[in-house]
């Protein structure tokens, strides 16, 4: 993965009116891109490498601390994570758990740039503050506020609907739920604004001519609106997916490490506790290439529909 | 008609949304008595600064602001150079592999780091018997990977503003005897600073809002947590100070608070996609 910067063996392409400065600017180049490309190097690819690597070995405390040999397990880690049902369970809850999140970020960001789109300029402004403050603050703020917001003696949504210590964090399914409220009221201001500008940027031209062709308003939307956003649309949901799929810090805080007995445990979260609190840090790392091989395809996939379609 | 109605939504909505930060700085200004009380109510009467003083002083929290102040502000130093050095060379330089260079900084926004964390404790692990200062517990190792995950972003996104200074300023300052080293420096630098300032809004916000890598490198002594750590503190398993917990939350929302509404009227051209995590 070294850049190659060097120009290619003299007389291949360049002309020669033209190899002096080409060489020179190769050199400047290479010398521009040192740091950089030191920094990459070392702690972006060489870690992904190891990452592999670390999941092929049986890699406990008595390896890392250099007190046992490493033994080559080939694939047996990822046996043993394929056979685990937990794995399964928490891959389930994690895919499940990110569609949510996307699926709500998207619809509420989208729902409210197309309200902003219809307010006056005051009411809207105010609702872009509010959505900037939500999108500002910190997962380790928020989650805090949120578990404060839903704490079971002392919060005010308890208060407010009567719940007197009522937990919304033992139960499983209401424990993602509140994570989920939480990263819907972060990300959705991303979608918003994004899909805003896009709205705004439609010409009324193009709204009042399929006004005059006689388009329904639901027409409109579809035939016209949607096709002129799709390229946003598609920002957004990548941008929401490597996003929800590997929250990390929600989940942590908010349901203390994964919940009772792991009920809340997302991929992640999952590796992290194999790894650093199981001191299991091959198995760990075979989740993590996991991750990392759903996470790029996903991507991937979705990259090439939205190509083929549009 | 239909118009009053949107506005009216919009306000509603906006209040909503805005409630848990009301709450947040409300809870934090709040005298211990009300916060423990069983009624809540979402106003005080006696506004008191007791909350942050406990944090500040007591907890330690000043110390652990300037931590994550001292890591967020080299990453962006050190961020800066790198990365518009890379840019001119991208942009401005013809060379061959260019195109391949710029498909795996692509490929590199998309690798999620935090699948990296065990990699990564191990490489700062070594890091630290040889430079003690970017191993383990050190702040060294936070702005190290903090560094290398804001490279590539910041990387794509001043690119853009390199290639918009016209290459006729670039002939201009040749024939004026300008060397390339000093049209880099005293010519481009000054000219893409927009670009910087946003591009350094974004690895400030990132670094600054880490709390997995800090969690994995900072195990053992207290001298060098930074502000999630600190936070993560303070939540303690039975009785919680909530008063502590969300005077801590509002010092580290406030300072990203003032950078979002800096950079706001950039937040949607490509620069909204990176801002979170």
């Amino acid at each position: 993965m070294l850049p190659q910067v060097t120009p290619a063996a003299p007389g291949v392409r360049t002309r020669p009116a033209r190899r002096g400065p080409q060489r020179g600017q190769a050199r400047a180049a290479a010398l521009y891109l040192l740091p950089t490309s030191v920094i990459l190097l070392g702690l972006l690819a060489y870690p992904l490498y190891q990452l592999v690597v670390i999941s092929f070995y049986d890699y406990g405390q008595p390896q890392a601390s250099g007190a046992a040999p490493l033994v080559f397990l080939g694939f047996d880690n990822y046996v043993t994570l394929l056979g685990d049902p937990q794995f399964w369970d928490v891959l389930a809850a994690t895919v499940v758990f990110a569609a949510v999140c996307v699926v709500g970020s998207l619809l509420v960001g989208t729902a409210l740039a197309v309200l902003a789109s219809r307010a006056n300029p005051l009411p809207r402004m105010l609702l872009f503050l509010a959505a900037l403050g939500a999108w500002a603050t910190p997962a380790m703020a928020g989650s805090y506020v949120w578990l404060f917001m839903f704490d079971q003696d002392f919060g005010i949504v308890n208060e407010v609907l009567g719940l007197a210590g009522h937990s919304w964090t033992f139960e499983r399914f209401s424990a993602f739920g509140l994570v989920a409220a939480e990263i819907v009221w972060c990300s959705f201001p991303f979608v918003m604004v994004t899909m805003y500008a896009g709205i705004k940027a439609i010409a009324p031209e193009v709204l009042e001519a399929a006004a005059l062709d006689g388009a329904s308003a639901t027409r409109t939307a579809t035939s016209v609106i949607l096709p002129i956003l799709r390229p946003l649309l598609m920002i957004a949901t990548i941008q929401s997916i490597i996003w929800d799929f590997k929250v990390f810090t929600q989940i942590y805080v908010m349901t203390g490490g994964g919940g009772v007995a792991g009920q809340n445990l997302v991929l992640n979260v999952f590796a992290y506790q194999k790894a650093f609190a199981g001191e299991q840090y091959g198995l760990g790392a075979a989740i993590g290439v996991v991750m990392t091989v759903l996470l790029l395809s996903i991507t991937g996939l979705y990259v090439r529909a939205q190509r083929r379609t549009s | 008609m239909r118009k009053r109605a949107a506005d009216l939504a919009c306000v509603l909505i906006a209040l909503v949304v805005a409630f848990p930060l009301y709450w947040m700085v409300l809870s934090a200004l709040k005298p211990a008595g009300e916060i423990q009380a069983a009624d809540p109510r979402p106003w005080t009467l006696a506004p008191t600064l007791d909350s942050f003083r406990r944090v500040l002083a007591v907890e330690d929290f000043g110390l652990y602001f300037l931590n994550s102040l001292v890591v967020a502000v080299a990453v962006v130093a050190l961020s800066l150079v790198a990365s518009f050095l890379a840019a001119v060379a991208l942009t401005r330089f013809r060379f061959r592999g260019r195109t391949v260079l710029l498909v795996m900084l692509l490929v590199a926004q998309m690798v999620p780091v935090e699948a990296l964390t065990i990699p990564l404790f191990f490489l700062v692990r070594s890091f630290g018997d040889v430079v003690p200062a970017v191993g383990l517990n050190e702040l060294g190792s936070l702005v190290l990977v903090h560094l290398a995950f804001s490279l590539p972003f910041a990387i794509w996104m001043l690119r853009g503003f390199v290639a918009a200074v016209p290459d006729d300023l670039e002939e201009a300052a040749a024939l004026d005897g300008a060397s390339r080293f000093r049209f880099t420096w005293q010519v481009l630098f000054p000219l893409v600073a927009p670009g910087l300032v946003a591009a350094s809004v974004v690895s400030f916000i990132h670094a600054w809002n880490d709390f997995l890598f800090a969690k994995t490198f900072l195990i053992s002594g207290t001298d060098n947590r930074t502000l999630p750590l600190g936070l993560l503190v303070f939540f303690k398993p039975e009785e919680q100070d909530w008063g502590a917990i969300m005077a801590g939350a509002t010092l580290m929302t406030v300072p990203v608070l003032v950078f979002f509404v800096a950079v706001q009227r950039h937040l949607v051209s490509g620069l909204g996609g990176a801002v979170k995590g």
